[in-house]
């Protein structure tokens, strides 16, 4: 017996499911944050953004952990953005395929899929043992510039690459050479694009954990100099978390970090499409 | 002359994502793959891990991690197919301006977050409905399966997308309907980039460790159930690696050239597949 369900039927039934699951998708980002928020928030105030840590996190804030996510990151970014808008401006400007453009695409590619707890590993024997930085912030910054390399390197690629021709002609026609149609002309013209790429690597930097445990340490006194040990906040709330010691002071933390990603990537979202808005 | 100095200059930098890759493999390499030849192959890829007493038995964690990067798969791919093929053909550019990004944000949540929803909710809940102690193969699969849908939505939606509408055109002018062109005509000319979407999903998901950790309950033995404990590579590096020291710390550094290994295999395999396009 064959049984044959009419295409029309299963274009119905076909429908329902996608649509349903897309809904559940959705729906569970969404939980997600409204469940941290819902948990967390009311554990917000301004003591607990502008205090110190006391008893291991039980009580008092998160100033140490604050200070310590952003040192950390703004030195991943100070280092990563100049090699990865450079290699950009390479790949897209001077070379024209060949051997030496598939070879770095694919390093940028390659880096961009290695797991976290890799760089950590790496960070760990190279920066605070071999280096022998310790362990600190300029380790834990230095491993996550690492890790943001790819991220910065392909969406600057993609913001220069979409900077039309006729601005580069039109700069050549007036005499400009190459290196200043690409700082008078391109970079300029590429920039929101550029920016977009270095607020994504801020937040892949701000929301890690695996590499910077090993990197970066896990001291929860004020950081003094670049070589201080830190405690990041990802590093901090998974401390909390794991080791049970204060399921508030968790989702605070928690909270903290998820109006952080949300503000990033709100921001990198809104200057991309203004970006794309002009130039596609 | 500055135009030459300049692009000598962007030539050295261009190199710094291909240097990044080579300093990692070779410090993993030179910590890691001397212990695995003084371990031997045999004892290597044994149930026999006592780090400190020289067992460097990696088996039952490359059995943990292969499960639930198996799970993961087995929840992601139909979520994650199903919202690349609802966004890509069944919704207007609106809908598809507003779910992208929400979905795409999905990735932006630190695994941390996904660990602790998995503590709080997803461990409870398993141990409420099937007893066991939560923390299981199950938990793992599903946080893990949610985390790789938007690797896998991403590059899926991006191949849908590039179809070309002749083909769209085609198919419905031979009065077959929209689904029936979905599944006919433009999933298999999107099939090599739904592939590598899957490809590199299921290396987020081998690779994840701070999530994994919090709730996969790190027992070092084969799981019989999905509901039992299990502890992955990641997981063992992670766990470990603040306290060794000696043949232990390279045994880690062992199991971190095992799996990077296999990601650098998977990345290529994604990249032959998109590149050929």
């Amino acid at each position: 017996m064959t049984f044959r369900i009419d295409p029309r039927t299963s274009q119905i039934i076909a429908y329902t499911i996608l649509l349903t699951l897309t809904l559940i998708t959705v729906s569970i980002l969404i939980f997600i944050i409204a469940f941290v928020f819902k948990n967390g928030l009311g554990e917000l105030n301004l003591e607990f953004l502008t205090q110190k840590t006391k008893e291991m996190g039980k009580e008092g804030g998160i100033l140490p952990s604050i200070i310590g996510t952003f040192l950390v990151t703004l030195l991943s970014i100070v280092i990563a953005t100049p090699l990865g808008v450079g290699s950009a401006i390479y790949l897209t400007e001077y070379t024209k395929g060949g051997l030496i453009r598939r070879l770095i695409s694919f390093g940028a590619d390659c880096l961009a899929g290695v797991p976290s707890i890799i760089f950590g590993l790496f960070g760990f024997i190279f920066f605070v043992i071999k280096l022998n930085l310790g362990w600190g912030i300029i380790a834990g910054g230095l491993t996550l510039s690492v890790m943001i390399l790819p991220t910065i390197i392909r969406t600057s690629e993609e913001a220069i690459k979409a900077v039309p021709i006729a601005y580069r002609e039109i700069s050549y026609s007036l005499g400009g050479g190459k290196l200043d149609t690409i700082q008078k002309v391109v970079l300029p013209t590429a920039l929101p694009g550029i920016i977009t790429g270095v607020i994504l690597g801020i937040g892949r930097a701000v929301g890690e954990t695996a590499a910077v445990i090993f990197t970066a340490g896990s001291s929860l006194s004020m950081p003094t100099s670049i070589f201080s040990s830190t405690r990041t906040l990802a590093v901090h709330f998974y401390i909390l978390a794991r080791e049970g010691i204060s399921m508030n002071k968790a989702y605070g933390t928690a909270a903290v970090l998820i109006i952080l990603i949300l503000l990033i990537n709100f921001i990198a979202y809104r200057l991309m499409h203004r970006f794309i808005a002009r130039y596609y | 002359m500055k135009d030459k100095i300049a692009e000598r200059l962007l030539l050295i930098i261009a190199f710094s994502a291909i240097l990044a890759l080579l300093l990692i493999t070779f410090f993993i390499f030179e910590q890691g793959v001397p212990l695995i030849f003084k371990a031997g192959f045999q004892d290597f890829f044994s149930t026999n891990w006592r780090p400190m007493q020289g067992g460097f038995g990696i088996l039952s964690m490359i059995v943990g991690s292969l499960m639930v990067t198996a799970g993961a798969l087995i929840f992601g791919i139909p979520f994650g197919l199903a919202c690349a093929i609802f966004l890509a053909e069944f919704s207007p550019k609106s809908v598809q301006k507003t779910l992208k990004p929400i979905i795409e944000l999905l990735a932006g949540i630190p695994s941390v977050v996904y660990g602790f929803i998995g503590i709080v909710i997803l461990v409870p809940f398993i141990r409420e409905i099937f007893g066991g102690a939560g923390f299981s193969v199950l938990a793992a699969s599903i946080i893990l399966g949610i985390m790789i849908l938007p690797t896998i939505v991403s590059i899926s939606y991006d191949s849908l997308i590039a179809v070309p509408t002749t083909y769209r055109e085609g198919s419905l002018a031979l009065g077959a309907t929209k689904w029936q062109t979905i599944v006919m005509a433009l999933i298999p000319a999107a099939r090599s980039g739904i592939i590598a979407g899957i490809i590199l999903g299921m290396g987020r998901a081998i690779g994840e460790t701070m999530a994994v950790i919090m709730i996969a309950g790190n027992a070092l033995k084969i799981p019989h159930s999905i509901l039992d404990p299990v502890r992955t590579i990641t997981s063992t590096i992670a766990l470990e690696l603040g306290y060794s020291a000696g043949d232990h710390r390279a045994a880690l550094f062992a199991c971190g050239s095992f799996l990077f290994i296999i990601i650098i295999i998977l990345n290529i395999i994604a990249i032959r597949i998109t590149k050929r396009e």
